[in-house]
């Protein structure tokens, strides 16, 4: 019995979408936050996948918990960072950050 | 089907997640999302990595975005976006081209079903050593990480 999975193959394709236009589009810190979340979330499906196709199941997941765990980190200390910007700048916008000088 | 009904899911929650102004319900949205692709990686034979996923993507990384929204507040920008949204839809497009063009061919390819679950445990240790040490060092940085986010820098500040 085969298992032809482009159900998955499509879904991470489409949150994959998601996350770069969101990436690309939004102006508040927290939100860039969330869609790296939803970037990386989409390629821990296709590492999985990818071992499964490949006969390397073990090699796939084991690449997987580690970018789980790399992409943990990413999350605390951009939040960190989003929480000291906020103290020091009063603002989470880009946009205005951008323009910060000194 | 039910592998349909969690993709359909996953997508549905991604949307919200971006679509709602709210950024505490944006994280409740992504912690759905982080739900449901735990059960899609438990489907994929990968019920370490699920377990995983649903603990630290689901669990931990939702509470510290509670805790981060709390002290920031719910600032939403609600001016238009420095990129044009036409040219990030055409450069979504662009980059949904290009992982259909590599993954396309991979249809053709008959997967088969598993029939015992593998551990990933034994080709974490065994074979990927440094990545084990990679983690440490990064949960090290993660620990800083939260130091910084609960430290209160304005008693330090009127100190100095």
């Amino acid at each position: 019995m085969t298992t032809i999975p482009y159900i998955d193959m499509l879904t991470v394709m489409i949150v994959f979408g998601i996350g770069l236009y969101t990436l690309l589009i939004t102006r508040n810190l927290i939100k860039v936050v969330i869609a790296l979340q939803i970037l990386v979330k989409a390629g821990m499906i296709a590492l999985v996948l990818a071992g499964r196709i490949n006969g390397q199941v073990m090699t796939g997941q084991s690449i997987a918990l580690t970018v789980i765990v790399a992409d943990t980190i990413v999350a605390v200390i951009a939040l960190a960072l989003a929480v000291q910007v906020k103290k020091h700048h009063g603002t989470v916008d880009l946009d205005k950050l951008r323009n910060l000088k000194g | 089907m039910l592998n349909a009904l969690i993709a359909a899911g996953i997508i549905l929650c991604a949307i919200q997640a971006i679509r709602v102004k709210k950024l505490i319900a944006a994280a409740l949205w992504l912690a759905g999302c982080s739900a449901l692709t735990a059960l899609m990686l438990y489907l994929l034979g990968a019920p370490e990595i699920a377990v995983i996923e649903l603990s630290v993507g689901a669990g931990l990384v939702t509470v510290l975005f509670v805790f981060a929204i709390n002290i920031i507040g719910d600032e939403a920008p609600v001016r238009m976006p420095a990129i044009p949204p036409l040219v990030a839809w055409l450069l979504v497009i662009l980059s949904f081209g290009t992982l259909a063009y590599l993954n396309l061919p991979l249809l053709e390819i008959e997967v088969p079903t598993l029939v015992t679950i593998p551990m990933a445990a034994s080709s974490i240790w065994e074979d990927r050593a440094l990545d084990v040490i990679l983690q440490i060092v990064l949960i090290f940085a993660g620990v800083l990480g939260i130091i910084n986010l609960i430290s209160d820098n304005s008693s330090r500040e009127s100190k100095a």
